[in-house]
């Protein structure tokens, strides 16, 4: 039954693919074209003039962010969050794992409760708690408090637990202290595991949406996910509007996470089926 | 290090970790050595500690607290009502109704993301010629964020462009997405489960690969029909993943189609369709109803914590026997 098995592999694509084809293609074609057309499959010849508008025009309220301006953002929140985040829970992880010292095990469940509630769910009061800290529209306000959760954490406590014991034992004997057994012989040990973390945490930072919607009131803050939403507001009420823009926008929103998904690959499944959410 | 109160290094039941717990030592073992520093694990612990403790344990606290609360819309103090902002959430009938679309859109979602997923995972686990393209063009479009996802979602439900709308109307029918309930509906069960698929392909392709070639050269000595193998062999041997992938996709479609819905229904909650995460939203930040907001928060807050119970015990069980 090949030709059957390879039928339904296609349909899957195509479900799949074709909408993100389309909206590629269609970004090429003018807001008019695309308005009498409908989308398109094909690309069309306003590429250049679409995306160097979105990416240097200036527009919003203020007049001063960009699609540039945007990205650099998206950019900032995407790398910010990984880094921050292995950081943290590397760091975690080794006091929970290689530590015997009183309220461990009090900390871990500390640590790990957090994984009860996604932010959505207290979206409100952290709101409040980030305007009494004076972190509205901040990049520490739009990172630091995504990094409240212990996804990260209990995954590197799951690698280091597979460590074996006589590295620590050996690296005792020759009289490494913590510090160092933590940089010269557990890091360079983790290089996968952290590259694998990080691909998975860069997507999950640039995906952002609600925090950064709440968190970034001044334009020069936004990030390409606050871009879409506001190029949808302006929508409202004009004749043609912007479908080409609109495009260009989404498109530049995929390319970068769906680029790392690509090349990564191996190394994207490993992350996420390893890391057990 | 193991004792009474354990067995192969984890503690038995609920009692036995909360007294390990209160004898402050590890409820797992983690290594035969562990450095004996006093200082040390602190610095290294510290960092993530103050960021749980005032990103999430500060803002979860007020949200308990506030719920018991009604705030005055101008500013002035907040009067203590008890349990009356939960009455008003649990009694009012755009409640009932906001979790009863929730509850149909997470089972629609759910069956229809795990069925395709499995479906895709079954084939493309047969295929040789072309797997690794594929899989890469299956995979892809997890990177694709939600709002993104609405976004282009929207476009083809839109009603001068949209290719969706042209095809209802070969139909004979109209399809008004964010005008009629229903068609919205359908716009965001196809836009959720569009951006589910491939996680739960990924999850259950690399499940089936890990069944090892012994038992599947068995199967295909004992049933020779792939229907039966399917069902006597692999289902039973992905059962693990397919439970795990149930809780995650619950959870997906309770919280992150937050962007989908605030993408396609917009501001214009009338007569919409959304999920309750998007009313806590709603009535909270342009409602202002910081007391209503914050004890269904408070709801949702309590089915998560019993869903994630639920995956933890599993997974824990899984980590034992699998």
């Amino acid at each position: 039954m090949k030709p059957f098995d390879h039928l339904v592999l296609i349909l899957g694509v195509i479900f799949l693919c074709l909408p993100v084809v389309m909206a590629l293609m269609s970004s090429t074609h003018a807001a008019i074209d695309i308005h009498t057309n409908g989308l398109s499959l094909l690309p069309g010849g306003d590429a250049m003039a679409t995306y160097g508008k979105v990416l240097t025009h200036r527009g919003g309220f203020t007049g001063d962010v960009t699609g540039l301006l945007m990205l650099r953002n998206s950019l900032i929140l995407g790398l910010g969050f990984a880094i921050g985040k292995i950081v943290l829970s590397m760091m975690a992880a080794y006091a929970l794992v290689y530590f015997r010292f009183r309220f461990a095990t009090a900390l871990f469940w500390m640590i790990f409760t957090t994984l009860l509630l996604p932010l959505e769910v207290r979206i409100m009061p952290s709101y409040q708690v980030m305007a009494q800290l004076h972190l509205l529209n901040t990049y520490s306000g739009l990172i630091i408090p995504l990094l409240a959760s212990a996804t990260g954490t209990f995954f590197f406590r799951q690698f280091f637990r597979s460590v074996p014991d006589e590295l620590l034992e050996a690296a005792r004997i020759d009289g490494a202290g913590p510090v160092k057994f933590f940089i010269d012989i557990l890091i360079p040990l983790s290089k996968t595991m952290m590259s694998a973390i990080f691909i998975i945490m860069f997507i999950y930072g640039w995906n952002q949406y609600l925090w950064p919607l709440l968190m970034t009131t001044d334009e020069s803050f936004y990030t390409l996910m606050r871009g879409i939403k506001s190029i949808l507001q302006v929508w409202i009420g004009s004749q043609i509007p912007d479908y080409n823009e609109a495009f260009a926008l989404a498109v530049l929103a995929m390319i970068p996470p769906v680029a790392v998904v690509v090349v990564f690959q191996r190394m994207f499944i490993k992350g996420l089926t390893e890391s057990d959410k | 290090m193991t004792d009474a109160l354990t067995t192969n290094g984890a503690p038995k039941t609920m009692r036995d970790r909360l007294r390990l717990w209160w004898r402050a030592e590890p409820a797992h073992p983690m290594k035969r050595a562990q450095f004996n520093a006093p200082l040390a694990p602190w610095l290294f612990v510290l960092p993530q500690i103050a960021v749980v403790v005032v990103f999430f344990y500060w803002p979860a606290i007020q949200a308990v607290t506030s719920s018991f609360y009604i705030e005055d819309p101008f500013g002035f103090g907040a009067t203590f009502v008890g349990l009356e902002n939960y009455k008003t959430a649990l009694d009012s009938t755009q409640y009932a109704s906001t979790a009863a679309f929730t509850a149909f859109f997470c089972v629609v979602v759910t069956t229809l993301a795990l069925g395709f997923g499995l479906l895709l995972a079954v084939k493309a686990d047969k295929v040789i010629r072309g797997a690794h393209s594929y899989k890469t063009l299956l995979i892809a479009v997890y990177a694709i964020a939600p709002p993104v996802a609405g976004l282009i979602g929207m476009m083809f439900f839109d009603m001068h462009i949209g290719p969706f709308t042209e095809i209802a109307a070969w139909f004979g029918y109209e399809l008004k997405v964010g005008v009629n309930y229903w068609d919205t509906v359908v716009a965001l069960v196809t836009i959720a489960v569009w951006k589910q698929i491939p996680y739960n392909f990924i999850f259950f392709l690399s499940g089936m690969q890990s069944i090892p070639a012994s038992v599947r050269e068995a199967a295909l000595i004992d049933a020779r029909s792939g229907w039966r193998r399917f069902c006597d062999v692999t289902l039973p041997l992905l059962a693990p993943t397919a439970f795990f992938l149930l809780i995650i996709n619950i959870t997906y479609t309770m919280f992150d189609t937050f962007p989908i819905i605030d993408v396609i229904v917009k501001d214009k909650p009338a007569n919409n369709p959304m999920t309750l995460v998007y009313k806590v939203y709603l009535d909270g930040f342009k409602g202002n109803d910081i007391g209503g907001s914050s004890a269904q928060s408070v709801i949702l807050m309590i089915v998560v914590a019993v869903l994630t119970v639920v995956q933890f015990r599993f997974l824990e069980r899984r980590v034992h026997y699998g």
